[in-house]
């Protein structure tokens, strides 16, 4: 075990000057003794990370995972119950629809952002001065604060009929809409809001995959005759597909744990009706003051979130080899 | 025929513009508009100028709130840099059993989504106590800050970088008799001055970010940070939106500064972060 784990970290890694100078060899070429205090070293540099995880994620969630097995009572002592916090879990219809609205949420944001990030990056693309200042600027509203990026939009979407928008609408003959003030549209404007944040980054991620096409096969199309949508369809579009499905699936997780966004533009509402997982269960502990249930539900999203991560990352280096 | 594309083109981009920035810009313009805005109406011109929106947010806690804030930032990203470049060191340039484990550790830390151990860790912090106070971290800038400098991101770029090093540097001032700390700091740090730089872009934004630790962390207004204070500043009638959006726009500004002073290295480490996944 010892020696495969070298040898996998010498093919990683050409020999150190560390191994060159310092190592003394042992007789059969095994790996070189090395002092005790040599062998510390690389623990050293590594102990005030390892402490800072060990203390600050993987205790909190041991913690959690331990919680999530009582009910949870302030100067009264925690009382064990079991599985009884998992199966109220299972049978929570207010849970279930916060699980349905983050799933929507997710992909729609995600699915939404991509598909405006791909028009914008094929609108923006290149190198001209006028374009690159263009770009750097409908970035802004991805580096914003998201806390800074709600408020703004609370009041874009105020539903009265001085609203920014609803001013738009009213000009062509629409609205006022309600926006986050009605179940209805709630978290459609939720939505919203998410892909005008996060469009602009995919835009990036597309402006560069774009400039990494094979110049040769635009040529080709060009002597093929072919025009600019048969292009896109038949060269652009297949050329972008592998980062597309990253950047879908990697969001797409992510969006599992959409908690300031809903927080701040809805607060959940009105009835729930943008009630996500994580707003779900901060609720549950600071409104209800049920740590314990709280402590369930986050150890199910992680079990989730974690899962899924492993499957994608197990269905890359299928598709890598 | 040409001419109409161009157009359209240049339409195509006003529209963009309009969608992606101007929304920004009449914050801007309402922030610091003399006359009020009706409530939920935001301004495309401020009707005349005025400071007083800033200063009645900046005695609203705006101002507690953005020092509380730069402080959790500095302090954060300072540790967070210098812990994320000591562990990469060790990934990067030392060969140890246990190497290809502590990384996958590490790896595995990045899937680990805060939000949802947010809870379990506010109770870890109320049993951490700290040495000279006797306080726990709860409502600490300790309890704002420390949950924030073990992140999976910059150790991850940062060894990256460092493997991509060349060992020559290294070697030549091992010869000259340097000491491992001294090869690390002297050698190695400086050559990876643009890792440090895409991971502090990462790091300010991400700390800057922060709502949800510090919703439960800080327990007084003393505590809170900008994210906090900004939410809790409610519009009202006769003052309508030129406050809190004057708060916004404070909350707004750092993340946009350093965005430009650092694009180059920040639109870079975003592409080798996706790319590479």
């Amino acid at each position: 075990m010892t020696a495969r784990l070298y040898r996998s970290a010498q093919a990683r890694t050409p020999a150190t000057a560390d191994g060159l100078l310092s190592g003394r060899r042992r007789p059969g070429g095994g790996p070189p003794a090395k002092p005790f205090w040599r062998r510390l070293g690389p623990w050293l540099y590594l102990a005030p990370l390892l402490a800072f995880i060990g203390v600050f994620k993987v205790w909190p969630t041991i913690w959690g995972v331990y919680l999530s097995f009582f009910h949870v009572r302030p100067y009264l002592g925690n009382q064990y119950v079991g599985s009884a916090n998992y199966s109220k879990l299972f049978s929570d219809p207010d849970l279930r629809t916060a699980v349905v609205h983050t799933l929507i949420d997710a992909v729609c944001a995600v699915s939404g952002s991509i598909f405006v990030g791909f028009w914008l990056a094929v609108l923006l693309q290149g190198p001209a001065r006028h374009i690159r200042i263009l770009r750097t600027a409908v970035f802004l509203p991805t580096v914003i604060a998201m806390v800074a990026a709600a408020e703004l939009w609370t009041t874009l979407l105020y539903p009265s009929q001085y609203g920014s928008v609803n001013t738009l609408l009213g000009k062509v003959g629409l609205g006022p809409e309600p926006f986050f003030s009605s179940p209805h549209s709630a978290l459609a404007s939720v939505i919203l809001m998410q892909i005008w944040k996060n469009a602009p980054y995919d835009m990036v991620i597309f402006v560069a995959g774009l400039a990494s096409v094979d110049r040769e096969m635009y040529e080709a199309c060009h002597i093929d005759g072919a025009n600019w949508w048969q292009r896109l369809r038949f060269v652009t579009l297949p050329s972008l597909r592998p980062i597309t499905t990253i950047v879908l699936v990697l969001g797409v997780i992510r969006g599992l744990r959409v908690f300031t966004d809903i927080w701040v533009s809805t607060n959940g509402g009105p009835a729930g009706s943008s009630e996500s997982v994580v707003t779900y269960l901060y609720r549950q502990f600071s409104e209800n003051n049920d740590t314990g249930y709280a402590a369930a539900i986050g150890t199910v999203l992680l079990v989730v979130t974690m899962g899924l991560t492993c499957l994608m990352l197990l269905w890359r280096r299928r598709g890598d080899t | 025929m040409r001419i109409r594309t161009r157009a359209g083109v240049w339409l195509l981009y006003a529209l963009v513009a309009f969608v992606f920035v101007y929304p920004l810009w009449t914050v801007v313009a309402t922030a610091f508009s003399k006359q009020q805005a009706k409530l939920g109406a935001l301004m495309n011109v401020p009707h005349g100028i005025t400071g007083a929106n800033v200063s009645q947010a900046w005695h609203l806690g705006v101002a507690r709130g953005l020092l509380n804030s730069l402080i959790v930032v500095a302090v954060g990203l300072t540790l967070q840099l210098t812990v994320s470049s000591l562990a990469a060191y060790a990934l990067a340039r030392k060969r140890f059993k246990g190497a290809g484990l502590v990384m996958l550790a590490i790896l595995a830390t990045m899937m680990m989504p805060e939000e949802v151990i947010a809870v379990p860790l506010f109770q870890v912090l109320g049993k951490i106590h700290q040495p000279f106070t006797g306080g726990t971290l709860v409502n600490s800038y300790g309890g704002l800050i420390l949950p924030l400098v073990g992140w999976a991101l910059p150790v991850y770029v940062l060894t990256g970088f460092m493997k991509r090093v060349p060992l020559e540097l290294e070697e030549a001032a091992r010869i000259d008799g340097a000491g491992d700390f001294r090869i690390f700091w002297r050698i190695v740090l400086p050559v990876c001055r643009p890792a440090l730089g895409t991971c502090a872009v990462f790091g300010f934004l991400m700390i800057w970010d922060q709502y949800l630790l510090p919703l439960l962390v800080s327990q007084s207004p003393k505590m809170d940070t900008l994210t906090v204070v900004v939410t809790s500043l409610q519009a009202s009638q006769e003052q309508g939106e030129g406050v809190r959006l004057a708060a916004v726009l404070i909350l707004a500004v750092p993340g946009v500064l350093v965005y430009l002073a650092l694009q180059r290295l920040f639109e870079r480490g975003l592409l080798s972060g996706s790319l590479k996944g």
